[in-house]
């Protein structure tokens, strides 16, 4: 072999800054996105400041440009879709870890991968085409004291806000239960031993294992949540793109991603087209901070054990 | 008299968990099914050679938008594809430092970011400048939603690498880079190009992230400097038009869109299944 004084210390700083920088690169891209969509927002930043944020017209046309609607439509409906969507989420989790028999288990869970695989504009065009007229008739057929509570109020346009939630669940569903599914399958067998051993009944041990997994649940729910405040097509197709802040699941709402899936070809001036990319800067910092919350979640989960197990390691080393 | 509540309870739960399952399978169910059916009738051989039919006139395809969709997922892949295994190989190999963790924070950060933004983001940062839509911009937004998805796979398959491999390599005199290079990547290479097969199969799905930056085209088109159409785009095009005969397309087009995942996934799950076998054999 050559003489290398420095080789094998040169070779590791090569590969290690060349993989490295490759590596970087992801942390770039995210940076970049946060200061690209600044840059671009910069002049509705200027023009309007915090207003824009608590202006309920949206009228391009006429220069009014009020975001509040959005933020209430994007906000509500990814509520209402994860209160519809977490029992389900869990109920899946909890079957398929704890009670399917194992034969079960690696088709259900094939099944609930597909069910997060289907594009979302699949999903749109059944919304459309399916969902929303099923709505309506369930609009139609809801009885006249019910129509007269805020909550039901407006005509049966099937299109708004209904829709929208349910599409939403059905997408947010797997997401939710497949992160739960990993987190409870953390939780250390002795646990449910534990459990069943002091007598416990099925519920009661899983119970035990839920408890014990909580922070990584909270995690895996607000994952979701992160998923549907971004969910763009489907949304946009089924929940009548009008901007208004109403209560009533049957209006027509709007959200911050269908805006600008709707709009943003159409920009025609600078300000327009920055009010719209601060739409994006929001949605991108909203989401950003829902995931890196749900991760440290999640994460955390995942470490509790080591540490404990490294500490009772040491302090039988220094006894 | 308790125990007989405990016990009763217990089983109520798992009812209602088993139910939570079936509920979830409906919509999959009624969703699979529309498809199929709507689409079957209307997808045919001229669906894939023939260029759209203006309104009034039956019949035509999507060839433009097909062959779009594939150039668009192609340009995202070719650098998406290195730059998610080679910084998937930092992440492995020096796993336990600082900087290892950030890449992979960053990694499912930008897992997190709605595809709508990535749209945002690089209509800022490759439409905006040259003033024009174009292909490349819309691969380049696929491709910046693939980093993370390759990232993390590969990352996790590398660790799953006997650590005796590199070690023989090691002990033999290979530098760090010719022991990953030669011996570990090609052992996890299986599981990554799966992985990336899936990536693949998701972005090609992708619709929000392609309306303002490959945008659409009517003709056909393979200059990626210019708009393309996209079968996604295509889809939505015809879903919110009023044309009966537009929705019929649409429908094809989906049924496409799922025919690819679900095939993909099965692949996926037979190559997997296929390894944890010989993994067992060995």
């Amino acid at each position: 072999m050559a003489f290398r004084p420095f080789g094998a210390r040169s070779d590791e700083i090569v590969f290690r800054g060349g993989t490295g920088a490759f590596a970087l690169l992801l942390i770039a891209i995210v940076a970049a996105i946060g200061v690209e969509l600044s840059r671009q927002s910069l002049l509705s930043i200027r023009e309007f400041g915090w207003q824009f944020w608590q202006t309920d017209t949206w009228d391009p046309v006429a220069g009014e440009f009020g975001a509040r609607p959005f933020i209430w439509g994007t906000l509500y409906s990814s509520i209402l879709a994860l209160i519809i969507s977490t029992p389900i989420a869990l109920g899946i989790a909890i079957f398929i870890s704890e009670l399917a028999p194992n034969r079960l288990r690696k088709p259900l869970v094939f099944l609930t991968e597909l069910l997060a695989a289907i594009p979302s504009i699949v999903y749109g065009l059944w919304g459309v085409f399916v969902l929303v007229p099923f709505v309506r008739q369930f609009q139609v057929a809801t009885p006249d004291w019910m129509r007269s509570l805020p909550l039901f109020s407006g005509p049966p346009l099937g299109v708004g806000m209904l829709s929208a939630a349910l599409i939403l669940a059905i997408m947010v569903i797997p997401f939710s239960s497949s992160v739960a599914r990993e987190v409870l399958k953390s939780v250390p067998q002795a646990q449910r031993e534990g459990a069943y051993a002091l007598g416990a009944t099925r519920w009661e041990a899983i119970r035990m294992a839920l408890f014990y997994a909580r922070t990584g649940i909270v995690g895996a729910v607000m994952l979701g949540f992160g998923r549907a405040l971004g969910e763009t097509m489907a949304v946009t197709m089924v929940i009548g793109n009008n901007p208004q802040i109403s209560w009533s699941l049957y209006a027509p709402q709007y959200t911050m991603a269908a805006v600008l899936a709707n709009e943003f070809t159409e920009a025609a001036d600078d300000l327009y087209l920055n009010a719209l990319v601060e739409i994006g800067l929001v949605l991108f910092v909203i989401t950003l901070i829902i995931n890196v919350i749900s991760r440290l979640f999640i994460w955390s989960m995942g470490r509790q054990r080591k540490p404990r197990l490294a500490r009772t390691a040491v302090a039988k080393a220094a006894a | 008299m308790r125990d007989r509540f405990r016990k009763a309870l217990s089983h109520v739960i798992v009812a209602l968990c088993a139910m939570a399952v079936a509920l979830a399978l409906v919509p999959l169910a009624f969703v699979l099914f529309y498809v199929v059916t709507q689409g079957v009738t209307s997808l045919n051989f001229s669906f894939f050679t023939e260029m759209p039919k203006p309104v009034g006139e039956t019949g035509g395809g999507m060839a433009n938008a097909v062959a779009g969709s594939a150039i668009v997922v192609g340009i995202g892949g070719l650098f998406a594809i290195p730059i998610g295994i080679i910084s998937g190989i930092y992440a492995s190999e020096y796993a336990g430092s600082r900087m290892a963790a950030a890449v992979r924070f960053a990694a499912d950060t930008l897992n997190g970011v709605p595809s709508i933004v990535i749209g945002v983001f690089v209509y800022g940062i490759a439409v905006l400048p040259f003033r024009h839509y174009s292909a490349l911009a819309g691969g380049l937004a696929l491709g910046i939603m693939m980093i993370p998805l390759i990232m993390r796979t590969t990352e996790e398959l590398l660790l799953l690498v006997p650590g005796s491999l590199k070690e023989g390599a090691l002990a033999l005199g290979a530098t760090r880079a010719r022991a990953v290079f030669t011996v570990v990547l090609p052992a996890a290479l299986p599981g990554i190009m799966t992985g990336i097969l899936l990536a693949l199969a998701r972005i090609a799905g992708e619709t929000a992230p392609l309306l303002f930056t490959a945008l659409n085209n009517s003709f056909f088109s393979t200059d990626v400097r210019q708009p393309i159409a996209t079968l996604t785009v295509q889809v939505f095009t015809y879903a919110i038009s009023p044309y009966k005969d537009w929705h019929r397309q649409a429908w094809a087009g989906a049924l496409v869109l799922v025919g690819i995942v679900v095939v993909c996934s099965l692949l996926a799950r037979i190559a997997t299944a296929r390894m944890e076998r010989l993994q067992r054999g060995s």
